[in-house]
């Protein structure tokens, strides 16, 4: 922003909208982290008072670790949502690349054939999903989660990324061209740098519905070696007892993960805006 | 020695076409300048040249050799863009290298030519930055030493200057004229800027809607312009055009007189009425309203003192009149 312009008054009266919203949106947050520390009476009796010496308790952490295999969950999840994410970065670049660059015959038809999948949600077709796993034997693998959710994250990811490879010079495509370069190299060397604020976005929205669905492992996946943990912490929901303190700290572990992701996106969005390709 | 050949190139975007039947010979160690207003096909044309774009028909030879099938790495050419095009992610030296890096040349040549081209341009003291900390001018300098390092058969140009300021563009003009004529290269260079045409070309190709008007040296289009188009496109201030039963001449024909013609003369046939005086101080340009209302440009050396809503009677030699029909077409007197 321009120095000049900033009005001591306006930038207070701003930080402090945007200071509470954070507030508002880390509350749910907080108050998880906390009780996740907390005994089961304590968390019922004062739910939003800070753990002391009394009330501080384990126990939550402790039965995550003893019940099930709570780092298979985890692993589970962890490798669901990275490799869904590779492939729909991976191929949606790709395809976003080969609508943006390419005259084809086809190429307005196809653009809007896999835009298509923005508008329908995926879990429309969950039962014929369901019948082609079991027909080629996929049921209960994790390729089964990492299939449907790159195909639930690759309309959006197409739509957004070829929107942005429309903006990257044509003539810096051209010059690779000319200096020998192949296709690939122009769109993994050239195009895909320039692009990296998109698609980290991509990712970041990709991300978190991959890390907590709980409807497809659920449904195609739901064997011990292949829970995700949000399936995972299922078990502590029951029907008439739920064990909060174990919810509260599967959930408060659940969160570290897609933070670590955020943080690495998060650097890329800022870092792709700063290269200076063209004029 | 025959650098460029195109013969009946045609070329059309879906059901649009941009090119009609061009047909060129560019000899070798030519400076070639496509002019033409935007979007008649310059760009197009150039892109054909120089493989980005296939012809819809017609034939391409470079060097004598038929090239409408070999992709733009393996024709012999290299291009400098409008939007320099560098590579973000390599330095200078990097952007310089990689074309040589793809045709597998040793690294001892590589470092050559890569020196040689970096003193030919000034940009030794840049070799390791990257494109962004480079000013405008440094990265089109960068863009024309990436393109002289290849050694091309053919260098293709496009608007290269128009992202400079006037000062930078007129070094830059000057720079790329030397490069002309201490390469002996062969130079196709696209503008739509007349000044840059008539100064850097040996030969220009003036353009409309697709269509090559005329080829020819500048002096032969100042001179001899084939029709009203290029007689108003070349030489700055344009061509004054009117309606040639005015001064005398036949009805339906158009009168096209250049300014620097145009002379005061108390027994001219003209008389026009001075709306506008620009001061340049070696020149004085005046605008005038003539005589059915159309201006008339009337450019003068020197200094004048010249009112505004003053009647001046004006004259030029007969020779240096030109007529032209109904369609434009150049017809004597
Ligand atoms: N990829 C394309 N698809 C369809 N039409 C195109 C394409 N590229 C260019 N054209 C059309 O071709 C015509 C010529 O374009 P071109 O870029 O060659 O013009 P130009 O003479 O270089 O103009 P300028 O001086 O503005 O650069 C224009 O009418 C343009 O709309
Ligand atoms: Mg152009």
């Amino acid at each position: 922003m321009n120095k000049a312009r900033r009005n001591p008054l306006n930038n207070a009266a701003m930080h402090a909208i945007l200071i509470a919203y954070t507030c508002v949106a880390l509350f749910p947050v907080f108050v998880i982290l906390i009780n996740s520390f907390k005994t089961r009476k304590a968390i019922f009796r004062e739910p939003l008072a800070l753990p002391d010496a009394d009330s501080f308790s384990m126990i939550g952490y402790q039965t995550v670790m003893e019940q099930g295999d709570f780092f298979l969950y985890f692993q589970n999840s962890f490798i669901v949502t990275v490799a869904s994410l590779f492939f729909v970065l991976v191929f949606g670049a790709m395809a976003a690349f080969a609508l943006s660059e390419y005259r084809f015959k086809g190429n307005t038809l196809m653009g809007l054939y896999l835009a298509l999948g923005i508008m329908i949600p995926i879990r429309i077709g969950t039962v014929a999903i369901l019948e082609m796993m079991v027909a080629t034997g996929l049921v209960n693998t994790l390729w089964a989660l990492i299939l449907v959710y790159t195909a639930q994250g690759l309309p959006l990811a197409i739509f957004i990324l070829s929107e942005f490879m429309r903006q990257v010079s044509a003539d810096l495509k051209d010059a690779g061209r000319i200096d020998g370069l192949t296709e690939y190299t122009i769109f993994f060397r050239l195009v895909l740098p320039l692009v990296r604020p998109a698609m980290a976005t991509v990712a970041v929205f990709n991300m978190i519905p991959i890390w907590n669905d709980l409807w497809f492992p659920l449904i195609l996946a739901p064997a011990e070696h292949t829970k995700t943990l949000t399936l995972g912490s299922q078990v502590f929901i029951g029907q008439f007892v739920t064990d909060w303190n174990a919810v509260l700290s599967a959930l408060s572990m659940a969160i570290l993960p897609v933070m670590i992701l955020y943080v690495i996106f998060s650097r890329q969005l800022i870092r792709g805006i700063t290269s200076g390709a063209v004029k | 020695m025959t650098a460029l050949s195109l013969t009946k190139v045609n070329k059309s975007f879906g059901k649009v076409q941009v090119l009609y039947d061009i047909d060129l010979q560019v000899d070798e160690g030519e400076f070639v300048v496509f002019v033409g207003p935007s979007g008649c096909g310059k760009s197009t044309l150039l892109r054909v040249i120089a493989g980005l774009e296939d012809a819809t028909s017609g034939e391409i030879f470079i060097a004598g050799e038929q090239v409408n099938m070999t992709p733009p790495a393996k024709r012999g050419i290299a291009m400098v863009f409008q939007t320099y095009a560098l590579y973000p992610h390599l330095t200078v030296r990097g952007n310089m290298a990689l074309a040589l890096k793809q045709e597998g040349q040793p690294k001892d040549v590589i470092a050559a030519r890569i020196t040689e081209a970096s003193r030919m341009l000034d940009l030794d003291p840049y070799l390791d930055r990257r494109p962004s900390e480079l000013s405008g001018g440094q990265r089109q300098r960068v863009a024309i030493g990436r393109a002289v390092v290849r050694q091309p058969k053919l260098f293709l140009f496009d608007e290269p200057l128009s992202n400079l300021d006037a000062a930078l563009r007129m070094n830059t003009r000057i720079e790329i004229s030397d490069l002309h004529r201490s390469l002996g290269a062969t130079i196709i260079y696209v503008t739509h800027d007349q000044t840059e045409a008539m100064t850097l070309a040996d030969k220009i190709v003036v353009l409309r809607d697709g269509r090559v008007e005329q080829v020819g040296s500048p002096m032969e289009l100042y001179n001899n312009p084939a029709n009203q188009f290029v007689a108003g496109f070349l030489g700055a201030p344009s061509m004054n055009f009117l309606p040639a039963s005015t001064v005398g001449g036949a009805e339906g024909l158009t009168l096209g007189v250049r300014p620097e013609d145009l002379a005061r003369d108390p027994a001219g046939l003209l008389e026009a009425e001075v709306t506008h005086v620009e001061h340049l101080g070696g020149d004085t340009n005046v605008v005038l309203r003539g005589p059915v209302g159309t201006d008339i440009t009337l450019r003068l050396f020197g200094q004048h003192e010249i009112g505004f809503g003053e009647t001046l009677r004006l004259g030029f030699p007969p020779e240096r009149a030109f007529y032209f029909d109904a369609e434009g077409r150049r017809v004597a007197a």
